[in-house]
């Protein structure tokens, strides 16, 4: 099997990273935000994996396990707002929760 | 015994912490029974110290309290230390028994106000403030308890705050006594940069040692604390606090006229007794504004109306006598006179307070009459107390301090014909208004009905003070009468003996005659006016000329109508046209800035995530490239 080069790997993982960071400030649906963070943050593990595969070390994948347990939560956290979300403001565009504004 | 010196001031600051914590979750009684409890307790300290020290004096006649260094800098290192001589064993004591009599009275009196607990924390607080003035063993820790007895009379004479009037009169007192204050202030300034101490004993020691008689040092000390005192004492011309400031309850009048307030004039001379010998003019400035303020405090008695601005006057003109003492050098004749004032003046205000409770808050003495009957305990103690103030001979207090007053006025060595005449024009003239209240609020036809009658708390203070006032004065009598004067040998461990000339006519007997004489000749003047011929006297006094004059008097001889016109107008005047100068738009064009640079950052917060995130990524991108290009 080849081994994937660290550029590609990085690359990959920028590519990734800017794709979930675009979403996130063009999407207005607040599940989509949601799934754009969850692109964001596996982008991150990627880079890790990458790193830790160049210098053959456990490190990075122990590092995407935490990532992986971290998004779990996040995602958890992250519905039960957007069910709460919806429930007082009856739709789930993220624009409308703008009451905090100066 | 004496250790518990610190207790005597500390335990009405308790009382006053605890009511301010507690405050609305106490009860009526609790409250009640925590702020006259404790001014009793201290009461109690109070008169076992003054035991323990008559029975066997510490050494030196002084006890020096040191409890800790309030701070250290600069080369001024007050302590909190407190100081016990035979003057401050007078003033404790007066102060916290009349002190706690008036709490008693109180709890009765305020029954039905709202601020209940309130009041009697000010109380507290006011009686601690005066407790550290006349206990402090450095000018520092004095002008603590004297700006604290201020403020608490601040607080209280604007008590009942719901009425805008009440609140001017609490605002005016304060004012007026800050203008002494700085005068006071200032001659601290002025004691410790050429003495480089504030405590009083090392203080009054090297005044006495480095600086000359009449040199202009010592002139300036002794001119800017006689400022001071001017001011907290109410004498001309800063005394037009002091009528207004009846519109406080009628306790808190008893409390600032007795024991507390007024009388730190007083105390701080005498506490400063060498500065002012070293000063004959400034001495003879006091003499003379006692004077004339007594003779301006009594015509000013005779035209009122309302029957606690009669008071207040006469406490002013008492006052008047006590410096007129102290500017003989009559250090001990003044206390004693404090003392005396104190117990009869409390006994007026107290039953004053009584009349008015009793028709439902009437001041206007032509609306009471003929209460002699139905308010028997105030009735007398009120008869008792006027004789006082009159100083009826033999039978009252009054008399005997007043007597040896005027005595010494003219038989110092300081003393002059003058002085003298002025103090037994004074004596008649306060006898006659004195007996004018008596008659006209006790005899004659009621004019309201008595609605409320007092109960034990508020007799009992009466019948304590009434006993006091005849025979408060015993302690110190004059030669004629065989000479037993405990009080002034006390006296004498801590304060000068007063210069006299023994050859002087003061000493023949005549002038305790002529003393005597003038008040009887004054009650028996207000007799004539005030029952026999009351229709006359309302004929005359509708005449143009008595009738301009009484409105004169009534006003206080137009002093606040002067400095309406000499200070608040020109005041008020300037800060109008002084609104836009070249400082204004500076000072608005810093606000105005203020607030565009509000608005443009408020513009940003404008609720939206993605705004938010877009602005964090892009500062992170810069962050990013800033480390990385470096």
């Amino acid at each position: 099997m080849a081994a994937v080069s660290l550029d590609h790997g990085l690359i990959l993982a920028a590519i990734l990273f800017v794709i979930g960071f675009v979403g996130l400030l063009t999407r207005r649906n607040l599940i989509v935000v949601l799934a754009c963070i969850e692109i964001m943050l596996n982008a991150a593990g990627l880079a890790f994996v990458v790193a830790g595969a160049r210098w053959g070390r456990a490190d990075g994948q122990v590092m995407f396990l935490f990532v992986l347990a971290m998004a779990a939560a996040e995602v958890a956290v992250g519905l039960a707002l957007a069910i709460r979300f919806r429930h007082s403001l009856g739709r789930l565009d993220v624009d409308d929760a703008d009451e905090m504004k100066g | 015994m004496l250790q518990l010196l610190w207790t005597v001031p500390a335990l009405p600051a308790a009382g006053f912490v605890v009511l301010a914590l507690l405050n609305r979750r106490l009860s009526r009684r609790a409250a009640a029974l925590i702020g006259a409890g404790f001014v009793g307790l201290s009461a109690v300290v109070a008169m076992l110290i003054a035991v323990s020290f008559i029975a066997s004096p510490p050494p030196g006649h002084a006890y020096h309290q040191v409890l800790w260094t309030w701070f250290d800098t600069g080369g001024l290192r007050p302590q909190i230390a407190f100081y016990l001589d035979a003057m401050s064993v007078i003033f404790i004591l007066v102060i916290t028994v009349v002190g706690f009599l008036i709490h008693l009275y109180s709890t009765e009196f305020m029954e039905r106000d709202e601020g209940f607990t309130r009041f009697f924390m000010y109380m507290n607080l006011f009686v601690a403030s005066m407790l550290v003035l006349v206990l402090a063993d450095n000018l520092l820790l004095l002008y603590l308890g004297w700006e604290g007895v201020g403020l608490c009379s601040y607080l209280l004479i604007a008590f009942w705050q719901k009425d805008v009037k009440n609140v001017y009169a609490g605002r005016k007192a304060f004012i007026i006594t800050r203008v002494g204050d700085t005068a006071l202030i200032v001659g601290l300034f002025l004691l410790f940069t050429q003495l480089h101490t504030l405590e009083i004993q090392p203080l009054m020691a090297g005044a006495a040692k480095n600086w000359a008689t009449g040199s202009g040092v010592a002139v300036a000390a002794a001119a800017l604390l006689l400022g001071g005192a001017v001011g907290k004492s109410a004498q001309l011309p800063l005394q037009t606090w002091l009528p207004d400031a009846m519109a406080g309850p009628t306790p808190v009048s008893a409390l600032i006229h007795a024991a507390t307030m007024v009388t730190a004039g007083v105390y701080l001379i005498a506490r400063t007794n060498v500065l002012f010998t070293l000063a004959p003019d400034v001495r003879l400035a006091v003499a003379i504004i006692g004077t004339v303020t007594l003779l301006y405090a009594c015509f000013s008695a005779l035209a009122q109306h309302d029957i606690k601005r009669v008071l207040a006057y006469s406490t002013m003109s008492q006052i008047g006598y006590m410096f007129l003492a102290l500017g003989v050098a009559g250090w001990s004749a003044a206390i004693f006179h404090f003392m005396t004032h104190a117990f009869f003046k409390a006994l007026l205000f107290l039953a004053a307070g009584v009349v008015i409770e009793a028709l439902g808050g009437e001041h206007d003495i032509f609306k009471m009459g003929g209460l002699r009957r139905k308010l028997p305990v105030a009735f007398w103690a009120f008869i008792i107390g006027a004789a006082s103030l009159s100083a009826l001979p033999l039978i009252t207090d009054g008399f005997y301090s007043k007597d040896l007053i005027i005595e010494t006025s003219l038989g110092a060595v300081d003393g002059n014909a003058w002085l003298w005449l002025g103090a037994l024009a004074g004596s008649l003239l306060t006898s006659i208004y004195a007996f004018r209240l008596v008659f006209v609020v006790f005899f004659g036809d009621q004019q309201t009905p008595v609605t409320l009658r007092p109960r034990w708390r508020m007799q009992l203070p009466l019948v304590v003070l009434s006993v006091l006032s005849v025979v408060g004065g015993l302690v110190w009598l004059p030669g004629w009468m065989g000479g037993f004067h405990p009080l002034e040998t006390f006296l004498d461990t801590a304060l000068p003996v007063t210069q006299t000339v023994a050859s002087s006519f003061a000493y023949t007997g005549v002038s305790a005659l002529l003393t005597s004489l003038v008040a009887v000749v004054g009650v028996a003047l207000a007799t004539v006016w005030l029952v026999e011929s009351r229709a006359a006297l309302k004929d005359f006094a509708a005449r143009p000329t008595p009738h301009a004059l009484q409105e004169f008097w009534l006003h206080g001889w137009g002093f606040d109508w002067l400095y309406e016109h000499v200070f608040v107008i020109p005041v008020k005047w300037f800060a109008r046209v002084s609104r836009n100068d070249l400082v204004e738009p500076a000072v608005s064009g810093i606000a105005w800035l203020n607030v565009q640079a509000w608005r443009a950052l408020s513009a940003s917060q404008n609720g939206l995530l993605r705004v938010y995130i877009g602005v964090a990524g892009v500062g992170l991108a810069i962050i990013v490239a800033f480390v990385v290009l470096r």
